[in-house]
């Protein structure tokens, strides 16, 4: 059981819902993900009167929570406008703030997010932003009024894992309760089942399913690997060490030479 | 394929709609036999359709990439049709290219197709001299092929006149009583197939005499891919963005920026393109973006052809033509019941 606001949910796998084959591939793999939360992307010109209202209700139709996103919003004023709409369209004051400030890694802009996330947050919405590992960040963001975290794996879409290992223990350390959601950058299942070990208490996975050669078969993996890091974190791993501990006793063992 | 001895004289068949899908339909009924009548809102040929702001690619396996097995089998079909019936077909093939930072996509890319073979720098320029020391790799799929979609319309509509076919303009999709109706209308018939939904697209046509680009190049890109397709007399189509959206009225700054910076990275010289004309259309697609045969409210509708019109409309049109004249069942693209394919 994860909290996030005044929501409890089970599943600890959240997705985004582009770049996938068709909505029916989407459909299938938000079921294989036993996902309970979907992102999506508010592209302003959706935002009319019909304009993608197909899209949204099939969507709608998974009987998912969806959480509006302000991908690719590049200024502060830019993603509260887009958060504004996502609340008319979706009827949540949940929002995934996003707002970019490098085109190459699409890294947040950590200043802007701290100033659009205390707006929003002082606006009653539920924020839950993207950002980076840094623990001042952090600090700031809890301070504007959010009530969990979406640290980054790795740049978005890149796949490459928890780059910053260090910094992701640290930050998980320094908020030991808080929810902290792991969004983007993850590759393959094992990424997703380190982050669940290492105490995370879910991640949000998109490109590593969308564009994977079976996205359905993928999410089901994703699956077994959060369920499986999630219990290893769980059961209390052991500590790494630097000499070897024979796990057989080797006191008394005859022909010891 | 030769068909069984059918008397398909007596069978008179009103199909509506001429986009691609429509007239190759239309075609195909009349080339067996049918008595056929081909009705189109619109006031003059395919203006109200998305098959006016095609690419036009007739490329089966770079869209099996993202399309499937199905969307490859379907458009070889296709590919060998337009061959014997538009003699504007180029088969020069398909060159996709990736920029060198870019390497990860081209893989993937040809992880998830076939009939391609793997080009260097030397084998670009011998293939597309423009884009001579340009890029270092890329993918050739020598067995597809390119056309220009309105001289194809235009050629398919001659060919109706030629067989009889009479195509009525400005008429509401009303066939008259005792005709089988196989309807062509894209999105336009959302009210009898619920499920389908639009995907918008957008495209500029630009001018460039100096550049000599003779087969379409994709461009591969991890956040805007996009495909230069030429058109002849220095004119080029750059496509096309895909939003979920069923307004399709007009472009977006963003994408419009997005569409000519990729042009412009494939070719510096497109800096100095004129735009000569910015379409959009609205693709109509199932939520698989499959297309299907289906019978709803009497009629016979070929639709969802997403962004594969040119190229699946040929094998459709056959297919459809089997059902209406001789009763087939084809279970990869029929399906009677929307029903169970619902989401929830």
């Amino acid at each position: 059981m994860l909290r996030l606001y005044q929501t409890t949910v089970h599943s600890r796998l959240m997705l985004g819902s582009a770049r996938y084959p068709s909505p029916q591939v989407l459909a299938d793999a938000v079921k294989a993900a036993r996902a309970e939360i979907v992102t999506v992307s508010l592209r302003r010109e959706s935002a009319g009167e019909r304009a993608g209202q197909a899209f949204w209700s099939l969507i709608r139709e998974l009987g998912v929570r969806v959480l509006p996103n302000t991908a690719g919003c590049h200024s502060v004023k830019e993603a509260v406008t887009t958060a504004h709409m996502a609340r008319e369209v979706f009827g949540t004051t949940w929002i995934k703030l996003e707002v970019i400030g490098e085109d190459d890694t699409l890294q947040p802009d950590v200043f802007g997010l701290v100033d659009a996330a205390r707006t929003l947050c002082a606006e009653g919405f539920e924020v839950f932003p993207y950002t980076t590992e840094d623990l001042v960040v952090a600090e700031r963001l809890l301070a504007a009024g959010c009530g969990l975290l979406m640290p980054w794996g790795a740049p978005i879409g890149s796949g490459r894992g928890l780059n910053n290992l260090f910094g992701l223990k640290a930050l998980r350390a320094h908020f030991p309760e808080v929810p902290l959601i792991i969004d983007a950058g993850l590759g393959v299942p094992s990424h997703a089942a380190q982050a669940l070990e290492l105490g995370f208490d879910a991640v949000l996975l998109n490109t590593a399913i969308a564009q994977a050669g079976d996205p359905v078969r993928m999410a089901a993996a994703f699956a077994q690997a959060i369920e499986a890091g999630l219990a290893a974190r769980q059961a209390g791993p052991i500590e790494p060490r630097d000499l070897a501990v024979p796990s057989t006793p080797v006191i008394g063992t005859a022909f010891r030479g | 394929m030769p068909q069984a001895a059918v008397r398909a004289e007596g069978v008179h068949v009103s199909v509506i709609g001429a986009g691609v899908a429509g007239l190759s339909c239309a075609l195909e009924l009349a080339e067996r036999g049918a008595q056929v009548e081909l009705l189109e809102r619109a006031p003059q040929l395919a203006a109200a359709s998305c098959s006016w702001f095609a690419g036009g690619m007739l490329a089966p396996w770079c869209e099996r990439e993202n399309g499937g097995p199905l969307i490859a089998e379907l458009g070889t079909e296709g590919l060998a049709w337009w061959c014997r019936h538009f003699a504007g077909t180029v088969m020069r093939g398909t060159l996709v290219l990736a920029h060198a930072r870019d390497t990860a996509e081209l893989e993937q890319f040809a992880r998830r197709t076939a009939h391609y073979e793997r080009v260097r720098a030397e084998a670009i320029a011998a293939l597309e001299p423009e884009l001579s020391g340009r890029f270092s790799q890329g993918l050739y799929f020598p067995e597809e092929g390119h056309l220009d979609p309105r001289a194809a319309l235009a050629a398919l509509a001659t060919r109706l006149g030629e067989r009889q076919v009479v195509v009525r303009y400005g008429v509401p999709a009303a066939p008259r009583a005792g005709r089988v109706v196989l309807e062509c209308t894209g999105l336009a018939a959302r009210a009898q197939l619920q499920d389908l939904r639009g995907v918008k697209g957008e495209m500029l046509l630009l001018r460039l005499p100096e550049l000599n680009l003779t087969r379409p190049v994709r461009l591969l890109h991890p956040r805007v891919p996009l495909y230069v397709v030429p058109r002849g007399a220095g004119l080029y189509m750059v496509g096309a963005t895909m939003i979920e959206s069923d307004e399709g009225t007009r472009i977006s700054a963003r994408s419009m920026l997005e569409l000519l910076s990729a042009a412009y990275a494939l070719h510096p010289a497109f800096g100095e393109a004129e735009v000569i004309e910015i379409g959009t259309g609205v693709r109509a697609a199932f939520p698989d973006n499959l297309p299907r045969l289906r019978r709803a409210a009497g009629a016979l509708h070929v639709n969802g052809l997403y962004r594969h019109g040119f190229l699946l409309a040929p094998a459709l049109a056959r297919r459809a033509a089997d059902v209406l004249l001789q009763g087939r069942h084809y279970p990869e693209v029929m399906d009677e019941d929307p029903g169970e394919r619902r989401l929830a």
